[in-house]
């Protein structure tokens, strides 16, 4: 259990009569690529919300690197990072104004920031880019981007709201070499995604439906599981018993 | 963690630096509006067109007539027979016809030995525009009285404004509109688009406080509209020729109150909404609305019912327009407007302890 990075039980989250997110528990190890599948309004981006402190839990209880999700919050932001499924960082200013800013926002040095925002760049191969407004940049570019900095200080867990959607096979490519990059670091990784292919990238996967885990294991042990040979098969077999419209 | 607030002022800065064209419309406007009420708009009764009826074109006739056409406000067209008169105004050629009496003269002479007679001048005024036709008839009648009676009259003194220039009027009106769109609208609309745009959701995920966030954005449009503040009042001192007699330092203080509650204005708005048109809905018509009817801006709060003389009183800009002109046109010093001064600061000390409660960093 030493290694448990997130870690909730019985999670729910009631808004009036509607259960968003219904009684949901699952351990999340350093490490690993933690896949977090469902369809629209499943519940995964409620879930998701309450580990980044950004909503409490109806009831149920978790912790995010090893602080309380309710009572420490403030303690986890320091220590995650976050990628919203809306592109998050501002197109008006330039590629080293971004990273500079959120290098502030997580109270990283003068020194400090120039160090890895050099390092940040040579990695994407952006050295070009330095001064270019984020806003001219293709939108795989500005994924890539928004992921290096949502890491940049070097957080235990990043948190991925479908981070890839609306970009190519060639870039959402690059973009999961990057992911592969920041676990070899020992990040830990935890990811909502639309597109089946890349649950098979994710080192386990949980799928949700009408706001309760239905499923969760390898991705291998789940075609095994269900019988399928992708896990597309596997989500549709899943999905199918949904009562809730999108 | 001080660090993180100077990098937030400066990506505020930079936002609003990049974004040329609002940071010019927000400079050019106030210049504009001043420009445009001080001079181009006014209640001042100016070019009238005067004819004049008179069948007997008597000494005492003309003198008056002459000093009527040596007079600016009034342009004198000429003599026309009275059957011309009702065609005239109707077609809008004059605003007034002065209908002289044929015993005019007599009539004078009369009327100064104290002998009771008629009235010997009749004023025709077109009053589809009534502010213009009051105007002119007070004044044409002074004009004229002159010659007409030596009697014992009113002697009126226009005092804090003699001249009644309505720039005077208008200058704290403007400004009392002027800072809430700048301010509001702007602090309003910059937070809300990063609700829209998704960056508001990282930023609260981030461990920055969301006071912070906010008087990060505060800051640099607390810095533009000090700029805007003090180009209107150059404006207004040295263009308009306002007299600020009470003192530059305490209209400045107290706008500078003023600036700091349309601001904590605009955060409100910013938490009650979600899209960037709805802030700019509210900002510029829920609450411009109220400014130019309720504060006193365009009509005196005594000649309001009582109901919207009791709504008025929760208008912000009806405060401080009421303590501006006092102090810039009247010369109070600011202790005069305590009161005013004290309501604006119970205001601004509301909004922001409300704003900041509702925008906690929870997301719903």
């Amino acid at each position: 259990m030493k290694d448990i990075v997130i870690s909730v039980r019985n999670l729910t989250k009631k808004f009036g009569s509607f259960t968003a997110v219904d009684n949901v528990s699952f351990d999340v190890r350093r490490g690993e690529i933690f896949g977090f599948l469902g369809a629209n309004g499943a519940g995964k981006t409620t879930a998701m919300r309450m580990l980044c402190g950004l909503s409490y839990p109806t009831s149920g209880s978790g912790s995010v690197a090893g602080y309380d999700i309710i009572s420490q919050s403030e303690e986890i932001k320091r220590h995650i990072g976050y990628m919203s499924q809306k592109f998050s960082l501002y197109n008006d200013l330039t590629v080293w104004e971004n990273i500079d800013l959120f290098a502030g926002i997580y109270g990283l040095g003068r020194a400090d920031t120039k160090e890895r925002a050099v390092k940040l760049l040579r990695r994407l191969n952006f050295e070009q880019e330095r001064d270019t407004l984020v806003g001219s940049l293709p939108l795989g570019w500005k994924q890539k981007l928004a992921f290096a900095i949502a890491t940049i200080h070097n957080p235990e867990v990043v948190f991925l709201d479908e981070p890839t959607g609306g970009v190519d096979p060639i870039t959402r490519r690059q973009f999961w070499e990057l992911i592969y990059e920041a676990t070899e670091r020992g990040t830990t990784i935890f990811v909502t995604t639309h597109y089946m292919d890349e649950a098979e990238y994710c080192s386990r996967v949980s799928i949700m439906v009408d706001g309760e885990v239905r499923a969760l294991d390898t991705p291998a042990h789940l075609k095994q599981q269900f019988a399928a040979s992708s896990m597309d098969e596997v989500f549709r077999t899943l999905a199918r018993g949904a009562t809730r419209g999108e | 963690m001080k660090n993180n607030f100077i990098s937030f002022v400066k990506k505020e800065s930079l936002h609003i630096l990049r974004d040329k064209r609002t940071m010019l419309i927000v400079m050019l406007i106030p210049v504009i509006l001043m420009i445009l009420f001080g001079f181009a708009i006014s209640t001042e009764v100016n070019n009238v067109n005067v004819a004049i009826v008179a069948p007997h074109r008597s000494d005492g006739v003309k003198e008056a007539v002459e000093r009527l056409a040596s007079n600016d406000y009034f342009t004198f067209l000429g003599y026309i027979d009275e059957e011309q008169a009702d065609e005239y105004l109707r077609s809008g050629k004059v605003t007034a016809v002065i209908v002289f009496d044929t015993e005019y003269d007599r009539n004078v002479a009369l009327a100064k030995s104290g002998v009771p007679v008629k009235p010997v001048i009749e004023l025709i005024l077109d009053a589809s525009n009534v502010n213009t036709a009051g105007s002119a008839a007070a004044y044409l009648q002074s004009v004229l009285l002159g010659s007409a009676s030596e009697q014992a009259m009113f002697e009126t003194r226009m005092l804090f404004n003699p001249q009644m220039k309505s720039a005077y009027n208008f200058v704290p009106g403007i400004m009392g509109a002027i800072f809430i769109l700048v301010c509001a609208m702007m602090t309003s609309v910059s937070i809300v688009r990063e609700k829209e745009t998704g960056t508001m959701e990282v930023l609260l995920v981030s461990p920055v406080r969301p006071f912070k966030i906010i008087f990060a954005k505060m800051i640099p449009y607390f810095t533009i509209s000090c700029i805007v503040l003090v180009t209107i009042l150059m404006l207004a001192r040295y263009l308009l020729e306002v007299p600020m007699s009470g003192g530059v330092g305490g209209i400045f203080a107290l706008s500078l109150l003023y600036l700091v509650l349309s601001l904590s204005l605009g955060l409100f708005v910013s938490t009650i909404t979600k899209t960037q048109v709805a802030a700019l809905l509210i900002s510029a018509m829920v609450m411009l609305m109220p400014i130019l009817m309720l504060s006193g801006l365009l009509f005196p709060i005594e000649n309001l019912p009582k109901f919207f003389q009791a709504v008025s009183t929760i208008v912000p800009a009806r405060w401080y327009i009421d303590a501006i002109r006092k102090m810039m046109i009247q010369g109070l010093p600011i202790i005069a407007v305590w009161k005013d001064c004290i309501i604006l600061l119970a205001m601004t000390a509301l909004l922001l302890a409300v704003s900041l409660k509702k925008f906690n960093d929870k997301l719903e």
